[in-house]
């Protein structure tokens, strides 16, 4: 993992003595709530329904023991004993007070944690793979990449005041786990004759006008793609649209312009930048990549697990993936208790997972977009342990990419902006599908749940996604089918008139059993059956006339 | 998760009015206190020394001209506008060495910022307190980035 | 239908409502501001110590006001999935 050196420790205090300063300005009246706004957003800070909702930046969704130990210990004193993981890889506190924000900023500094470019329209924190450095499959670990994007996107002086916000993610497999087709900027780590460089997508994103990126280079050297991010920036800086909110992400300057022409702007951006050396040196990048370097692997560790205990076995075949590493596995916590809240954790849930991730892998947790947690490095010998440990703290659910283990925003609950609560549709399909032979029969199925059209509940990239919306007052839902934010990307398209919160939850009840009626067989996945049949077998079952029978 | 809570549209914006607050200046020579003319009203055969850019100028337009220049103004109608970063940035890339003024909605929490990309003096619509300035300047002791001020990133500290 | 003032406060974030001389973290404390709401309104917009202040309208009932629209009413209990971190005497946003 990566640690702090006395230059990134001091430009995170610099920031809680910074932030220190304007919430004293604001609190004595000195600036406005118009102007002070932007400057807690750019820390993270909103103001929500119930309170302020502190969002810390988790970066590239790694984290240690000891930080999982300060998140906890910030839940218990300045919230109310929990957190949310959110779908950017970030933790969320929803009880948090302006006047005691700066100490805790000051406490999250001990462990090198922050809140900085959390919000606002600036570079946010940069996603990447929950089984980054862990994979078998990848050309190299990306995180030291994410992490020199970290620092290359902190405190930008040219692109601290976007015309919205920006999204970047990193991966290195062909496997997406980020969902980099739907950032504005995505990252694939690739090797070409040998060298390290990316793939690189731009334009894709979801919110209002959802849009998948395009490849604007398939390779660009690793030595550079700071300065070719610069370029694209540049270039989104100058000219994407700051007229219409709704249009001032970069997916609608590379729509209107066309890929090949915002290609073209950027290279001719970047030819003028490129020779100005604003890459970090060969001994920078050797730097950071020595402090991801793999943890001592016990070489000896068994290669076998035993099944014995089948309510064990239900979690290894669900849970667990392979590691690069002989005799180690990937573990996968599930925050998705049937009838609870996607995403939340509690103090001490997040305390016992520091201990874990202490005693079972090499002190290193990892945050998924899907909200769940990841321990990546834990010795096949030591999972039934950690099961054991995980099954007592209700951390166990064994439902990884089934339909119970569903993303779904805050909604309407604690969010400002939502139009509908989120968090008990979620609860109510979860319960309705609760049986894990039912689970198991549906198999692979990525229920994603917004409470608004911003989308942070990725429902324009769920095999099933529901969108709340705001129908006279009253909350309604809408149903939309055959997304994807994998390496097959897709966006979800809208199955016909909207429902009530019970309404919803019996759609996607007939969605899946007309799913199970028209699949080739239970190894075809929802989303292959629905690419193959198309919308009509749904729609029929849905909006069928009450009484008739198909 | 969501954050779009402070996004009232910043192009169509009304300037600043045009006041009398003094220019905080961070360079050696004397201010230029000459004529400012528009982008547009600024002819090669002119013989102006000062432009004022908007925010929606090409600050490449300039660069053939940059010679004859003594002031060059980059309004910022509204401070969540940040195109005058990049104009900045773009004239002192290309060689520009004379006075670059940030004029209108120019705030302290951004001063710092407008130093990294090139800016030398400051025509705030509301006046800043030098003091503040100087505090807020000296802030942040290291930088992540090269910009056009000069400072060293971290990394070329790390392996000076 | 009866209209109330309410808002956050600065420094804790808190849900307050104007009781007619003072703001309280209690929806059944809240007022009709009637026709008084524009002025409260705008004098509470100019002192800057209570964020995102808003009227909203609401029914009287036995139990106090309820809010028309569910936001509202989310925002006077507390979230609808954490029942133990409802506020007192406030109506369930549900019922």
């Amino acid at each position: 993992m990566y640690r702090y050196d006395q230059y990134d420790q001091s430009m995170v205090d610099a920031r809680v003595d910074e932030f220190r300063d304007q919430v004293a300005r604001r609190l004595a009246n000195e600036i406005t709530e118009d102007q002070f706004k932007p400057l807690r957003l750019m820390n993270g800070l909103y103001l929500q329904l119930h309170a302020y909702m502190l969002r810390v930046a988790v970066p590239y969704g790694t984290l240690s023991g000891t930080q999982m130990r300060m998140l906890g210990h910030i839940a218990r004193k300045y919230d109310r004993g929990y957190g949310h993981f959110t779908t950017r890889q970030n933790i969320q506190y929803n009880w948090i007070k302006l006047s005691e924000a700066p100490d805790l900023l000051a406490e999250l500094a001990t462990v090198e944690m922050h809140a900085i470019q959390t919000s606002g329209n600036c570079i946010r924190n940069i996603s990447s793979d929950q089984f980054a450095g862990a994979a078998a499959d990848e050309v190299a670990d990306p995180r030291p990449y994410a992490e020199l994007l970290r620092q290359w996107s902190s405190f930008h002086p040219e692109f601290s005041f976007l015309p919205r916000k920006f999204k970047i993610a990193v991966i290195a497999t062909d496997v997406d786990r980020a969902a980099i087709q739907l950032h504005d900027i995505g990252l694939q780590l690739v090797r070409k004759d040998g060298e390290l460089g990316f793939k690189v997508w731009v334009g894709g994103g979801m919110g209002r006008t959802p849009m998948i990126g395009h490849v604007i280079r398939e390779f660009i050297p690793a030595r550079q793609y700071l300065s070719y991010c610069e370029a694209v920036l540049r270039v989104y800086n100058r000219y994407g649209r700051r007229d219409n909110i709704y249009k001032a992400r970069i997916k609608i300057l590379v729509h209107e312009l066309g890929a090949a022409e915002f290609t073209r702007q950027v290279e001719a951006e970047w030819a003028i930048l490129e020779p100005l050396a604003l890459d970090a040196p060969q001994a920078e990048y050797d730097r950071i990549v020595a402090q991801f370097a793999d943890p001592e692997f016990d070489v000896a560790a068994p290669d076998s697990v035993d099944r014995s205990d089948p309510d064990f076995a239900l979690w290894l075949d669900q849970n667990v993936h392979a590691h690069k590493q002989p005799g180690y596995a990937i573990a996968t916590i599930s925050l998705k208790p049937v009838g609870g809240i996607p995403g939340d954790a509690t103090a001490d849930q997040m305390d016992l997972i520091a201990d874990l991730a202490a005693r079972f892998a090499h002190d290193e947790i990892r945050v998924t977009h899907s909200q769940n947690l990841v321990l990546a490095h834990v010795r096949k010998a030591d999972l039934y342990a950690l099961w054991t440990a995980l099954e007592g703290a209700g951390l166990a659910t064994p439902n990884l990419d089934l339909v119970t283990d569903i993303i779904a925003c805050p909604g309407l609950d604690y969010c400002a902006l939502a139009n509908a609560r989120s968090i008990p549709v979620a609860q109510k399909i979860a319960e309705r599908f609760a049986d894990l032979d039912r689970q198991h029969d549906i198999g692979e199925l990525k229920i994603k749940i917004s409470g608004c059209i911003n989308a942070c509940g990725h429902h324009h990239a769920g095999h099933i996604g529901i969108l709340g919306v705001d129908k006279k007052g009253e909350e309604a839902y809408q149903l939309s089918l055959g997304g994807s934010g994998a390496e097959d990307a897709s966006l979800a398209k809208i199955l016909g008139p909207g429902f009530s919160e019970a309404g919803v939850v019996d759609a996607v009840e007939k969605v899946i059993e007309a799913y199970r009626v028209v699949r080739s067989g239970p190894g075809e996945r929802f989303l292959d059956t629905y690419r193959r049949v198309g919308a009509e077998p749904f729609k029929a079952a849905v909006y069928a006339p009450a009484g008739a029978t198909s | 998760m969501t954050d779009v809570q402070d996004q009232s549209p910043v192009a169509n914006a009304a300037p600043v009015p045009e006041t009398a607050t003094p220019v905080l200046s961070f360079r050696d020579t004397p201010l230029y206190d000459g004529p400012v003319v528009a982008l547009a009203d600024f002819g090669a055969t002119s013989n102006t020394a000062a432009v004022r850019l908007d925010p929606g100028d090409d600050a490449r337009a300039l660069v053939p001209h940059l010679g004859g220049l003594r002031l060059i103004e980059v309004s910022f109608p509204k401070y969540r506008d940040g195109r005058g970063y990049s104009s900045a940035r773009i004239l002192r890339e290309a060689g520009y060495t004379g006075e670059l003024r940030a004029a209108g909605d120019v705030l302290l929490d951004q001063v710092a910022f407008m130093r990294r990309v090139g800016f030398d003096s400051f025509a705030p619509a509301k006046p800043l307190d030098p003091a503040r300035v100087d505090a807020a300047l000296s802030r942040y002791e290291y930088v992540y980035q090269k910009a056009a001020d000069g400072r060293p990133p971290v990394w070329a500290l790390r392996h000076g | 239908m009866i209209r109330l003032l309410t808002g956050n406060v600065l420094e804790t974030g808190d849900v307050v409502w104007w009781t007619g001389s003072n703001w309280s973290l209690a929806l059944r404390d809240a007022v009709d501001v009637g026709p008084d709401g524009d002025a409260l309104l705008a004098r509470t917009v100019a002192a800057e110590r209570i964020n995102d202040p808003a009227l909203v309208d609401a029914e009287p009932t036995r139990d106090g006001p309820r809010p028309r629209t569910m936001r509202e009413r989310v925002r006077g209990a507390g979230p609808t999935v954490r029942a133990d971190l409802n506020r007192p005497n406030s109506i369930e946003a549900t019922a």
